[in-house]
């Protein structure tokens, strides 16, 4: 029988191991474009390097998201594309619905696969030729335009639960935003991770580190909100079997802002923001930051169903 | 209730658990009809009844909701023993059809709620959305199931099954005007045999703006599991506060990372 809580008499939707995955990539996708941007954005032109590797990461990231919600549609994947054609006998036509996050997202994944192709070719192209491709100021508002898609694409995964009736989720506004500050800080522990293969990125590391610093900050302020909200709707019962889940987030966060004042600490000690490696703390900061963005998404999605 | 039906009109149940006797003919009518295999045996061994749930299997199921009282001197009071043929309530604002991403979801000519087997994709959208928790996946065909109130017979002008199988009209089936007056008419008699907590749930538009499939019930909705007035809520309650709490944490983000990228230290 199913176990009922509160005033929810809903059935899950069983939505799990492809969805989780589905979250953290779309987080990393979002997050490592808008990081990247943020990087370009910084003027300095030593701050390219590892531009570049959040827009491949991008890419990457978002090539395995259609994968992964279309083989979550199991006997049905065949219709994946009925999330942008309404095939209805008389009433044919493209899919949007913009009070539906499911319906909006999927067409800005469709469009934000665009830009992340987009700029992670400019950024292999420019790589090759070593030197840039397209003019500085063009190429800023295209990222820009991506940046914000691709923060729509990190967090409208956390509105799509909301707009539910399914405990925990619909008891919350707080997941979009919690899904965000989580991708971000994801994507900017990965972008730094990856360094390790581009060496001439370190230089962006240390800042790399206080944005992380900053998103961590503000996902551990949301993961407060998410609480109070959920618990003021009494399903924090449903919490509490998955707070092992929540520990891994809050290391995460906790691994993100340790991160940060280490590099504060050294600039604040008279020592350069600029780091020259990607020592092993910053290895281990880094997986630890994405295993919590990994199950954060976890204990939400799991928490209701 | 001999009815001719017309397109363009309204229809729907009137769902009366006062005289609901537990039988499930509606249940086996409804799986004769539609072909549905039904779930396989289970024995929950916490109730008489043994189907458990509304799902892709069980477009009707009849809920035994039994409050026997543990002190054998004590009655009941007319709520020991609660059934209720539950099924989809076709409602008016339905947050199945709010969510659904790809229109498979409709309204058909008599305003009832189907599920297009041919456009549905699976996503299970719905699923998360439904407040009574009726739909179901088919995994065989990998797409949303529930009641169709018998969308077919009704184009051939006749009844639904299950409601033409019942033995005690406890399931009656009409125009929506024609039931809620026979509904009230219902509630007014049991009121003034001293029947004080039959309650109609549905009929009014205070949850989810009226139900086509709409009850009389002999407690409070919860104990039926059904959301009450107040926590009738449609999904897209949170679409604004979801996108505005995003929309912060962007802009807030986007500062803090500028910030943190321009800043530079002279080592």
């Amino acid at each position: 029988m199913m176990v009922l809580a509160a005033e929810h008499f809903v059935r899950s939707p069983q939505w799990l191991w492809y969805v989780l995955f589905y979250f953290f990539f779309a987080g990393i996708a979002g997050g490592s474009y808008a990081v990247a941007t943020l990087l370009r954005l910084s003027g300095d032109v030593r701050d390219e390097s590892a531009a570049r590797i959040g827009f491949y990461v991008s890419l990457v990231a978002t090539v395995i998201c259609p994968i992964l919600l279309t083989a979550d549609l199991g006997v049905s994947w065949s219709r994946f594309w009925h999330m942008l054609i309404d095939v209805t006998p008389g009433d044919t036509g493209l899919n949007f619905k913009y009070w539906s996050p499911m319906s909006v997202g999927a067409w800005a994944l469709l469009v934000f696969g665009f830009f992340a192709f987009v700029s992670a070719a400019e950024a292999w192209l420019s790589d090759r030729r070593d030197r840039p491709l397209v003019p500085p100021l063009l190429n800023r508002l295209f990222n820009v335009v991506g940046a914000v898609l691709g923060i729509f694409i990190a967090s409208y995964t956390g509105v799509l639960l909301s707009v539910s009736n399914q405990p925990v989720w619909s008891d919350t506004w707080s997941i979009g935003g919690l899904f965000l500050a989580s991708g971000l800080g994801g994507a900017a522990a990965l972008i730094a991770l990856l360094m390790r293969y581009r060496p001439d990125a370190a230089f962006s590391l240390g800042r790399l580190h206080q944005a992380a610093g900053f998103f961590s900050a503000l996902e551990l302020a949301l993961m407060i909100v998410f609480f109070i909200t959920v618990g003021a709707a009494g399903s924090l019962p449903r919490l509490l079997p998955w707070l092992a889940l929540f520990a891994l987030a809050v290391a995460g966060v906790a691994a993100g802002l340790v991160g940060a004042r280490g590099q504060m600490r050294v600039m604040a000690a008279g020592g350069s923001a600029t780091l020259t490696r990607v020592r092993l703390d910053t290895v281990t900061i880094s997986l630890l930051v994405l295993v919590g963005v990994l199950a954060l998404r976890a204990a939400v999605i799991f928490s209701a169903q | 209730m001999a009815t001719t039906i017309r397109p363009g009109e309204t229809y729907g149940f009137f769902t009366d658990t006062s005289v609901c006797i537990g039988c499930k003919a509606c249940e086996a009518a409804c799986k004769e009809w539609n072909q549905l295999g039904g779930d396989s045996p289970s024995f929950l061994a916490d109730s008489f009844d043994n189907t458990g749930n509304l799902d892709a299997e069980n477009w009707r199921h009849v809920k035994f909701i039994e409050q026997v009282p543990d002190q054998p001197a004590a009655t009941g009071n007319g709520t020991a023993w609660l059934m209720m043929s539950d099924v989809c309530k076709h409602c008016k604002h339905a947050s199945c059809m709010e969510v659904c991403p790809t229109g498979a979801i409709i309204r058909t000519e008599f305003n009832t709620v189907f599920i297009q087997q041919d456009v549905c994709n699976g996503c299970r959208n719905c699923i998360a959305a439904c407040p009574y928790s009726v739909i179901g996946m088919n995994q065989s065909t990998g797409t949303a199931h529930k009641c169709t109130l018998c969308y077919d017979r009704l184009q051939g002008g006749l009844e639904p099954a299950c409601a033409k199988a019942c033995p005690t009209q406890s399931i009656q089936f009409g125009p929506l005007a024609e039931l809620q007056q026979a509904a009230d008419v219902r509630l007014a008699a049991l009121h003034s045999q001293g029947v004080a907590q039959a309650q109609l749930y549905g009929r009014d538009d205070k949850v989810y703006g009226g139900l086509n499939a709409f009850f009389l019930l002999m407690d409070k909705p919860e104990t039926y599991g059904l959301p009450n007035a107040e926590n009738a809520k449609l999904p897209s309650r949170n679409d604004l506060g979801g996108y505005v709490a995003a929309a912060i944490t962007a802009i807030l983000a986007v500062v803090g990372g500028l910030v943190a990228f321009r800043r530079r230290v002279t080592g």
